[in-house]
């Protein structure tokens, strides 16, 4: 039980500075980089909270996939980081300011005594399959609309993040069906007499 | 044994975190992407923390639907970007003034 607890503490804390690094750090690859570590920490987190399913989802799809597109976008794009830096310090404070408030309130709300969380124990696990199997059953039972929406927002995101990137490059060597196939003869095929000539006057 | 609310506390002061960097980093349209998902992370671990209190696993459905939509959110995020900066060689927030707002 002890262990759990220092778990928590260490990955929490570990997870609140990656998060400050996200926030502060100055080049935003350092800060994609700390966004990676956030998600690996939480993803930890999840597997103390026994959900090793979405733990390792969030390894795959996030770390995997979305931080490497951050990535991709942040050193393809030529971005002279400087001018996105002013108004950091004077936005500083009242940023601060609010986040500080909004931590206090929330943490006076979830820390006081009348809802009854700091005393609410986790049920006794019960060992009956793994986490995986327990959230595919509910997946393709009770949610298995939402799954397929889920299926067809992704499609969506795909068809137009294609059609928002995409451009015709000048000069690029890409066929043309349509026009291939309109060619007709006189396009490409050009007669031309030629008079044979004759030995006897070039010899001369 | 892990009370309840340190889950909650948790991830109420990294969504702090998220709302702090949204105000100081508001010229930086990439970091305020990363902010939105630092947001989406621990509302994520709200769901994660209630569905293995109260053993319930719709609360790990959730996520699963969150995580889709969230990277949905962030290729179209990101491709929006490409572009953007393809067209206005900048992705300066004070710079994006077309529509005078």
């Amino acid at each position: 039980m002890v262990v759990e607890q220092i778990l928590f503490f260490a990955l929490g804390s570990l997870l609140l500075l990656a998060g400050l690094g996200v926030v502060t750090l100055k080049n935003p690859v350092h800060a994609a980089m700390s966004l990676v570590l956030t998600f690996f920490t939480s993803s930890m987190l999840w597997i103390l909270l026994r959900a090793e399913f979405l733990g390792i989802v969030l390894i795959l799809v996030y770390v995997g996939a979305v931080m490497v597109l951050f990535l991709f976008v942040v050193m393809m794009l030529d971005i002279n980081t400087t001018p996105l830096r002013e108004g950091f310090a004077r936005y500083l404070p009242v940023g601060g300011l609010v986040a500080a408030l909004m931590a206090a309130q929330m943490v006076a709300v979830l820390s006081s005594k009348h809802f009854g969380f700091d005393n609410f124990a986790p049920p006794a696990p019960v060992i009956e399959g793994s986490n995986t199997e327990a959230l595919g059953m509910e997946l393709y039972t009770n949610y298995v609309y939402p799954f397929e929406i889920a299926a067809v927002i992704l499609l969506v995101a795909i068809v137009a993040a294609i059609t928002l990137t995409h451009r015709k490059r000048e000069g690029s060597k890409t066929q043309d069906i349509n026009r291939q196939v309109q060619v007709r003869r006189d396009d490409r095929v050009r007669i031309v007499k030629v008079a044979s000539e004759s030995s006897e006057g070039h010899g001369a | 044994m892990i009370p309840l609310n340190w889950w909650l506390i948790l991830a109420a002061m990294l969504f702090c975190i998220s709302v702090a960097g949204i105000f100081i980093n508001r010229k930086n349209i990439i970091v305020l992407l990363m902010a939105i998902e630092l947001m989406l992370l621990s509302v994520n671990m709200n769901f994660v923390a209630f569905s293995r209190y109260l053993d319930d696993m719709a609360g790990q459905v959730f996520v699963f639907f969150i995580l889709t939509v969230a990277a949905a959110e962030a290729a179209i995020g990101l491709a929006i970007l490409v572009v953007l900066f393809r067209n206005r060689r900048t992705i300066n927030v004070g710079e994006l003034d077309s529509l005078r707002g």
